[in-house]
Parts: structure tokens; sequence; C-alpha cells
């Protein structure tokens, strides 16, 4: 699968490449700002772009910008971000028009180089991969906040189908079986007012919802 | 023959003093053709109306030129500095701007120093130029008086009594000359300063403008020296510890087959440089976060909440971005109220209110905690309260023992 890299510091820069080299990626281009990015995808269409949040010239989301601009021109390229800090303000922003191959990723996941790369994988491939930290900003109770009604036990739930997760990854992070899981989204649509339709569906539109109250 | 300094010295201060007094008698007396002017003419032709409005137009012509020359006169001769008026800023003339600049600068104050005022000085210069001349003349009558043919001089009644008379009394009076210019040219002084200068309200006034702007220049350049820490840490000691996290993370990931005690010191370096990471992001994110400009404090709150490892709910009703010093204050305040409350008041929750009301914007926040937190004693609190001191905001702490603790701050945000 080939990749292009977005990251202004060098170092940082060479160790991306190595890990996603080992992870089976070939990484066709890489960039120190916005603009090389834009340049890098629009000649190599990768199959991923890992891009930096914070970069030259403005050092505060040009990664963020690049990447729903990478989102608009070329729809359906997967995007992962990575920054030091995570904000769900940024998440938000990429996710609002569609959840599938997004990523937003804390920098120092990617040490854990086995889980970076499966979430990575799981980003090219069509699915989400947003960091706990996200998660947790997300999460936050805030006063008319449509989630108040979950259950805490739905509120992990939820948390883990925004990183992501599948069915069976839910049930394995929290230790119970698969049913009970299903159960609980089942409860977590019901909550969120979601129509029945599709359920794969319903899970982006409840991530989504989560998503958007979180930016009342 | 050496004279002593002392009487060197007093002897070059009574001559400046009185090339002081001199200097004044022309600019004093400038505006007295004016008025004599109007009033012959007045009385000859009874058209009052055009010397009135002509006196007028020359008084308030040559007031600032007359005013230049007293100052220059104040400080060249005697080294007193008569402050300069600001200029005001130019602004669309209106009644009301010129009734402010009216009562700000005072006008009738210089013009009453030259027209009325410099007259009465003027005579006050020219009596002890006078009186010094007499006391000069006096002084030096009884040598002149050898000048004299000595027939005159044996014969002339008097010769013998009054001369010597006449200098004694006028080389007593010398002596008393310098005090009296002295005297003369301090309150000259002194009434120059009152009146040609800034009037007090006007001087506190400009001072108090002085001292807002550089308190202001003072946080501008505090918030951009936190920014500019930020930016350099992020830009390189956190990239490098990331980086060697990462190559720590290959190197377990690449050589599964090292032995199982090199394996063990690199996992622990891994978990070290970690965890180095997660302590140098929370420092820093204190100082002041990217977020915060960008997307301001409601963004910023929200990922400072959700790194509290306590439930924070939080509420934030801003119509729109207030100016980023109230940010950067509001954010540094309720950051350490929620650093406070997690590390010290044992608190199992949180609440964060940030509303904007009219011209405030009001922050509370409370934490269930033991309580007893003082601001007056606590280093931390007093820090909070001087940061919203400097933008003239309100603080307070609320702690009673054994909780809850609120703490709130208002900050004017006028835009």
């Amino acid at each position: 699968m080939r990749a292009v890299i977005a990251e202004d510091s060098v170092l940082l820069r060479v160790g991306l490449i190595k890990v996603l080299e080992m992870g089976g990626f070939q990484v066709v281009a890489e960039a120190g700002d916005a603009r090389g990015l834009l340049a890098a995808v629009a000649e190599h269409r990768p199959e991923l772009a890992l891009i930096d949040v914070r970069m030259p010239p403005g050092f505060t989301d040009e990664g963020v910008r690049a990447a729903m601009e990478i989102r608009r021109c070329w729809p359906g390229t997967p995007v992962v971000l990575l920054s030091q800090y995570v904000e769900e303000r940024y998440a938000a922003d990429l996710l609002s028009a569609n959840t599938s191959g997004v990523g937003y990723l804390l920098k120092q996941r990617v040490a854990d180089v086995a889980d970076f790369v499966a979430a990575v994988r799981r980003v090219a491939d069509g699915g989400t991969a947003l960091d706990p930290q996200v998660v947790a900003q997300l999460l936050l109770r805030r006063d008319s906040d449509p989630l108040a009604r979950l259950t805490p036990r739905e509120r992990e739930v939820l948390g883990l189908m925004a990183e992501g997760r599948s069915n069976a990854g839910i049930a394995q992070a929290l230790v119970v079986s698969e049913s009970a899981v299903a159960k609980h989204i089942n409860n977590i649509f019901g909550k969120l007012d979601l129509p029945v339709a599709d359920a794969d569906h319903r899970r982006v539109l409840a991530v989504l919802r989560f998503l958007g109250a979180s930016r009342s | 023959m050496t004279i002593p300094a002392e009487l060197r010295r007093t002897v070059l201060r009574a001559q400046r003093d009185t090339g002081f007094l001199a200097a004044g008698v022309l600019p004093h007396l400038a505006l007295v053709p004016v008025w004599a002017w109007a009033a012959a003419t007045t009385a000859r032709t009874g058209n009052w109306l055009l010397t009135v409005s002509v006196s007028a137009a020359l008084v308030l012509l040559g007031t600032p030129v007359l005013t230049a020359v007293q100052r220059a006169r104040y400080r060249v001769l005697i080294g007193v500095d008569v402050p300069r008026l600001t200029p005001t800023a130019p602004e669309r003339r209106t009644w009301a701007s010129t009734a402010r600049w009216l009562a700000a600068t005072r006008p009738w104050r210089r013009i009453g120093y030259h027209l009325l005022l410099g007259p009465l000085l003027a005579l006050l210069e020219l009596l002890v130029l006078a009186v010094a001349a007499a006391c000069l003349a006096g002084a030096i009558a009884y040598a002149w008086s050898w000048a004299l043919p000595t027939g005159i001089r044996q014969h002339w009644f008097g010769y013998l009594t009054q001369l010597p008379a006449c200098t004694a009394a006028g080389l007593l009076l010398l002596c008393a000359l310098p005090w009296t210019a002295r005297a003369v040219a301090r309150a000259e002084a002194r009434l120059a300063l009152g009146l040609l200068g800034p009037s007090r309200a006007q001087r506190l006034q400009e001072r108090v403008d002085q001292l807002a702007v550089s308190r202001t220049d003072l946080i501008e350049a505090v918030d951009a020296e936190r920014r500019r820490i930020e930016r350099d840490l992020h830009d390189g000691t956190q990239q490098r510890l990331v980086s060697l996290a990462v190559n720590l993370g290959l190197a377990m990931a690449t050589r599964p087959d090292l032995p199982s005690d090199a394996r063990e010191v690199i996992a622990r370096a891994h978990l070290e440089a970690k965890e180095a990471i997660a302590e140098l992001n929370d420092l820093v994110r204190g100082l002041h976060p990217a977020v915060l400009e960008d997307r301001g404090l409601d963004a910023a709150l929200s990922g400072l909440a959700a790194r509290t490892p306590l439930p924070v709910r939080l509420r934030v009703d801003l119509e729109e971005r207030v100016a980023p010093d109230v940010e950067s204050v509001a954010y540094f305040v309720i950051s350490e109220a929620l650093t406070n409350a997690t590390k010290h008041a044992d608190a199992t929750r949180a609440e964060v209110m940030v509303r904007q009301v009219g011209e405030l914007l009001r922050l509370r926040v409370t934490d269930d905690g033991l309580g007893g937190a003082d601001a007056a004693a606590g280093t931390g609190l007093t820090g909070l309260s001087k940061r919203v001191g400097s933008l003239d905001g309100a603080f307070h702490v609320s702690s009673p023992a054994g909780g809850p603790t609120t703490i709130t701050a208002e900050l004017p945000c006028a835009r």
C-alpha cells in the first residue's frame, strides 16, 4: 500500500517511515508542510496519508485543514492525523463529513509499533481509529447533552465504537460477551433516537451524534 | 586673591537669576500693547466689537508662541522644565470634543498667565532689576566720587556723610539681592509649572494611560514568552522524545530474537520514554495550548477537562470569541483550579462554568473536595488572583473547611 507522510520534524519522519514500512506500507512521498503534502497527494494518489497536525508556517492546525482539503478533493483517501495533543474539535472537523477512512492519534502511540500499525491499517481499509484521549474529550459531560441519557457502560461502548472497534473488539476490550455488546449498542441506538435501518449505518450515525453533541 | 567658592557661587547664581528676570520682562509685557491698543481704539471709535474680536484673536494666536518662549526661558535660564502639553489626538471637531479639549487642557490658565499675570510679573521683575541697579550704583558711589575733581568733591555738601552711607546701604542691599532674585525666580517657576504646563488631572490621566499601555505590553510579552517556550518544546524536546520512543518500539518489534535481559532493558527504556512524553505533554499544555489560539476557549477547555483525572462537567456559553489575553487568563485560571482540585482537594468531581454576561466573562470552578483553600496563604491562588487582577478582573475563592471549594473570576472582555 502506498503512503504519503507529512511531518515537519525530520527525526520523527524517519521513524514513521520505518514503522510504516514494517507494517507493509510503501512510503512514496514525504513532505514537511501542508503545501508539499497536497502536491504529493495530487501526484501519487496514495492509499494512506499520515499527517502531523501542527506544521509550518502557522504551527496550529495546518494538518487538519490539509486533511480536510484532501478529503474534499480526493474523497475516500484514508487520512491519519498525528498530534502531540489530540483535540476533539479537530477530530470533529475531520469526521463531520464521513467517518470512514479517518484516524486521529497521539504521536506517542507510534511508539507502540504493532498497535499503531494495526490502527493505521484499519484506517487504510476504510475504518476509523480515534485516540482514547479524543474519545475521553468526546465523553466529557456537558449540560444539555443528549448523551447524558446513556449509562456509564453504554458511554464506554460508544467510546470504543468511536475509536473504530468492531463488536468483537469492544467485547474483548470490556471483557464481556459479544451479545452483551450488541445489546448495549441497541440501547444506545434507542436512546439516541436513531431509526432502525442498516446497522452499520446507524453505527456511524451514533458516532456522529456523539461528535455533534460534543461540539455544542 | 582667591574668591571663596561660596561667594562665587552666590554671585553666579544672582547673575543667572537676575538675567532670567530680565529676560522675562519683554515676553511678559508682550500682550500689553494688544489690550492697550484695544482700549485706546475703543475709546476713540467706540467700535468695541472690532477691537474685542481682533484683540481676542491676537491673544489666542499669541498664547502658544508666548508659552513656547516662556518654556524656553525657564528651561535655558534656570533649568526648570515646564512640561509640554501633549497634543490631543486629532478627532472630528464637535462641541463635545471641544468641550473635552477645554476641560483637559484648560487653555484659560495659559491665557490668564500671559494676559493678566504677565504684566504683574514684569512689574515685579522690573522692580527687582531697578533695585539691583540702584544697589550697584549706590555701592560704587563712594568709589566714583574719587573721580570727581577735588574741588567739587571737597566742597560738595554732605560728601562726607551721604556717600558712605549710600555705599553702605547699597552693599547691604546687594547682599540681599541674590535671595530676592532667587525668591522671585522660584515663585515665577512655580506659577509657570501650575499655569503653563498640563494640569494635575491631565498629568495623572497621562500617567494612567501610560501605565495601562505598559501593563498591557507586559502581559502580552509574558503571553508571547509562554507561547514561544511551548513552541520550542513542541518542536524540539517533544519530537526528540517521541522519536526516541518510536525507535525503541521499532527495536523491540524488529528484533524479537534479542536475549530476554536486553529486551527487558529496551522495554523499560521504552516505557520511561513514553512516561516522559506524557509528563512533558502535561507540563507544556499548561503553558498555552495551540488549540486555544486556534479554536478558542471552549475547545481548549474540553481538552483540559478530559485530561483531568476527575469527572468534570463543563458548560461554556460564549457567543463569540473573546480577546486572546482574556482567553489565556481564563484558561490558566481554570487549569490551575482543576489541578488544585485534583492534587490538593481530594475531590471526586468538578464543575466548570464559563459564561459571558454583557462585557464580563464569568468563570466558576467548583469541586466537592476538602475545602480549606486560602487565597491569602496559597501561592497558587495568589498567582491566579494576580493574573486575574492584571486584566482588572475580580477573583473570589469560597472554600470552607470540609468543602466545597468554589473559585469565581470575572474578566472584563469588552473588545
